[in-house]
């Protein structure tokens, strides 16, 4: 394997680690209008509260490390999704702030903003997101240098709105999912039959979006049929879904939100799996796509990152585990809380 | 206004923004540090009230630098695409560096440090402290070596269309699309010629914004007669802290200086308004530069900076005219932000040392006396000193750094992306001035609002958990044993 395979993983890594955890408070923030009741939102909001900030570093260790790995593809995904990512800045510094202020004032008025603002900007993130990935797996178009070209509203495409659906379906059923290890009593009994119903709604956007390949992404059928053991990633990954139901029945809160995570895992490999060795794929000149070759920073800097990458994040998973296990266990809440 | 002009105001003004909230979140840090530490070593309920209360200061002004900060780190790619390609080489591995070293220890040990008050014990919640401002100082480490190689760019080679070129090797224009910076020495990267003079002067910059922070709240109570015990221990301690950075930050600024002079005279001769190169040449305590004439008129100094570069009047200062004029930088704002800079600075050097001297008279707390009560509203004021002071001081030496954005490689205009029309940037800053100016809002309501409700002041809060009660009465144990 070369560093250029390597360093494609390692960035997969990071934006899986990406989705796996802000994906549950990004769908907490999804679910939190549908609690009215305050102190219920407060459960919610504190839920997440130690975690998501550490959470959303994934997303901006992961880009750091694209940029760095792969500069050319950074500057032209960056560039060409310009609105769209301004607007996914917007969503998530209203979700962040939202989390911080709305608890310092007992105002209604007050908290219904913030409320709003934190579900609406969770909402846009995984939505934006999701537009992103698909635009990335259906091809975008690119000049002979990389730009894109295609303009601001090719990239709102059907197949990719499909795809930021689903993506918010698969934050919401996640989010529920760890709600029901937050929640307890009649709260959580509420929380388990939304788990049961978010996983219908992904199910079905996740069947609904492999149909819409054949039709709006056919290159990828090609990439399935070279990899045919994918179809067994994708099988996997439905069997896994399965199992969350099975074991929240069982009472298995952990193995439950577990289960989830790797449910996510398996899709972003998939995804990972359908887009190797491109970067960012041309269409309709696949001779100007961006390749885990051409985007790619020098093979020293690759060594450098990589050195880096074994120092720190042995380090940043044992404190990232602490963190989780000292706050484990139901939400309390204090004076001091959100 | 085109493209380069909006993306240069929306980077300018969304990077200050944030730029507000680091200062005091690394300076806050270290304050929580000495808090914490006095606490677990004295056990007196006074400094955990203390801490408690700045920890909630602190909060706030870190959620919103999080949520500010993550906005830079999109910028350089959606805005500054060709810029990105060129160094992404050499600046994305410190972007990620500071992912991985700077911001997970920050952000996994701040829940602890603010959630985790009853959920670990005081020495695990005092580390944990210790690594959210280990972590925040990190972080300014790993970016602000990323800009001094912007401004010194070393330990690295262009590679123009594959090919490594031989060093001292600068693109034309009609090159520049098609080159890029690739890393040679890694080291030399890092240690390159500006970084460490430059980083030591950021952070003690925000050590002086944290200090006048807890400085200016705590001078408030001691005016309105409110929670006296905790405003005076907590004005003590931010007294000594501002008064040491303060003169620190003098050393580290004259370093930087001389730095500039080596490694970017134009920058130097914008910041202290030469246009001729001249032996003894005048220092300007403060002026303004006529730009039809080419000259500076002002309060001067005669021959000082002549002594400042070479250590005698016979010194040769490069003045403007060695440089061909589309390389100048903005030399009329230069020179205005850079002499701001100095005379906050001096200010505060004043500022902090007066009320060392008043706390070495006695008569630091004597609020009866008019005097001292005109010195309070001065030391309430000071909080704006360090801000200012930081701001001017970055654009010092980001519009001198103009018109280069990778000094003498890559001009400003050069790096823009080529695919982001203007009325887009045009968009986003209108969005971005929406969002800041409400939070900015919402920001100031909250503080204001934290300080009228104030500390903690019964003698132990009553959630505290059994193992921070037992140091107390360990302690007093101790106390009374040794009594």
């Amino acid at each position: 394997m070369d560093f250029n395979t390597l360093w494609f993983i390692l960035v997969g890594v990071l934006f899986t680690g990406y989705a796996m955890l802000d994906g549950f408070d990004l769908g907490v923030g999804a679910l939190h209008l549908f609690v009215k009741k305050d102190e219920d939102r407060r459960i919610f909001l504190n839920a997440i509260g130690p975690v998501w900030d550490g959470n959303e570093v994934w997303l901006v260790t992961g880009g750091g490390a694209l940029f760095a790995a792969f500069p050319m593809a950074y500057a032209t995904v960056f560039s060409g999704f310009y609105l769209a990512f301004m607007a996914l800045l917007c969503a998530l510094i209203f979700r962040a702030v939202a989390i911080e202020f709305r608890s310092k004032e007992n105002w209604g008025w007050w908290r219904t903003i913030w409320d709003v603002g934190f579900s609406l900007g969770s909402i846009g993130s995984g939505f934006l997101i999701g537009v992103a990935m698909g635009n990335i797996l259906q091809g975008i178009e690119l000049d002979a240098r990389g730009n894109y070209i295609g303009g601001f509203l090719a990239l709102l495409n059907p197949y990719a709105i499909l795809l930021g659906f689903t993506t918010i379906a698969l934050f919401a059923m996640h989010g529920s999912i760890y709600l029901v290890m937050k929640t307890e009593g009649e709260l959580q009994a509420r929380v388990k039959r939304w788990v049961n119903r978010t996983i219908g709604i992904f199910l079905f956007f996740y069947i609904v979006l492999n149909v819409a390949t054949l039709v709006y992404a056919p290159h990828l059928l090609e990439i399935v049929r070279a990899r045919p053991w994918s179809l067994a990633i994708f099988i996997l990954n439905v069997l896994v879904v399965m199992n969350i139901p099975r074991q929240n029945h069982k009472g298995n809160e952990f193995a439950a939100f577990l289960s989830s995570c790797g449910a996510m895992i398996l899709l972003m490999t998939l995804f990972g799996m359908t887009v190797y060795p491109n970067m960012v794929l041309s269409m309709p000149n696949p001779e100007h796509s961006l390749t885990i070759y051409n985007a790619s920073s020098t093979e020293k800097t690759h060594f450098i990152m990589l050195i880096m990458a074994i120092i720190g994040m042995p380090v940043v998973l044992a404190y990232t585990v602490s963190v989780y296990y000292i706050f484990r266990g139901k939400v309390k809440l204090t004076p001091h809380s959100y | 206004m085109d493209v380069e002009i909006l993306s240069r105001i929306q980077f300018a003004f969304t990077i200050m923004f944030h730029y507000i909230y680091v200062p005091l979140t690394m300076g806050l840090g270290v304050v929580l540090v000495i808090m914490e530490a006095m606490w677990l070593k004295t056990g007196l309920p006074k400094y955990h009230n203390m801490a408690r209360y700045w920890t909630r200061v602190f909060g706030l002004t870190f959620a919103i630098g999080v949520a500010t900060g993550i906005v830079l780190e999109f910028e350089f790619g959606t805005n500054w695409a060709a810029y990105s390609r060129f160094v992404g080489d050499i600046f994305g591995s410190a972007l990620a560096a500071e992912g991985i070293f700077a911001f997970f220890l920050e952000s996994g040990f701040l829940a602890i440090l603010l959630f985790g008050w009853n959920k670990v014990g005081p020495k695990m919640h005092f580390f944990a402290t210790c690594m959210v401002c280990l972590g925040a100082h990190f972080s300014a480490v790993w970016i602000v070596i990323a800009n001094s190689w912007m401004q010194t760019p070393a330990g690295f080679r262009i590679e123009y269309n594959g090919e490594i070129m031989p060093p001292g090797f600068v693109p034309t224009a009609d090159q520049i699309l098609h080159s890029r910076a690739v890393v040679e020495n890694f080291w030399a990267m890092l240690f390159n010629p500006s970084s460490m003079e430059r980083l030591s002067h950021v952070i003690v910059g925000c050590w002086q914004a944290g200090a006048f922070l807890v400085i200016s709240i705590s001078a408030l109570y001691l005016l309105r007669g409110r929670h006296l015990e905790f405003a005076k221990t907590s004005i003590k301690i931010a007294l000594i802290f501002a008064a040491i950075a303060s003169l620190l930050q003098l050393a580290t600024g004259a370093k930087s200086a001389d730095g500039v002079t080596h490694n970017q005279p134009a920058k130097l001769a914008a910041m202290e308004g030469v246009f001729k190169t001249q032996a003894n040449a005048p220092m300007f305590i403060a002026g303004y530069i006529d730009m039809e004439k080419e000259e500076t008129v002002g309060l001067q100094i005669p021959g000082m900076l002549s002594i400042l570069v070479g250590g005698s009047t016979n010194t040769v200062v490069t003045g403007l005219d060695a440089f061909p004029k589309e390389d100048w930088p903005p030399v009329q704002a230069v020179f205005q932000f850079y002499h701001i800079m100095i005379a906050v600075g001096m200010a505060l050097i004043g500022i902090a040392w007066l009320g060392m001297f008043l706390w070495w008279r006695g008569q630091l707390f004597n609020t009866s006396n008019p005097l001292v009560r005109a010195y309070y509203w001065i030391l309430v004021l000071s909080v704006l000193g360090p801000q200012i002071a930081n701001q001017t001081g970055w654009f010092t030496a980001e519009m001198g750094r103009q018109p280069w954005i990778v000094y003498g490689l890559m001009r400003t205009s050069q790096g823009l992306s080529e695919v982001v029309a203007a009325n887009h940037v045009l968009a986003s800053l209108i969005m971005f001035t929406f969002i800041y100016v409400l939070l900015f809002a919402v920001f100031i309501y909250l503080l204001t609002r934290k300080i009228r409700r104030g500390p903690d002041d019964e003698e132990e809060s009553e959630e505290m958990p059994a193992s921070w009660v037992a140091l107390i009465e360990r302690r007093k144990g101790q106390a009374s044993a040794a009594g």
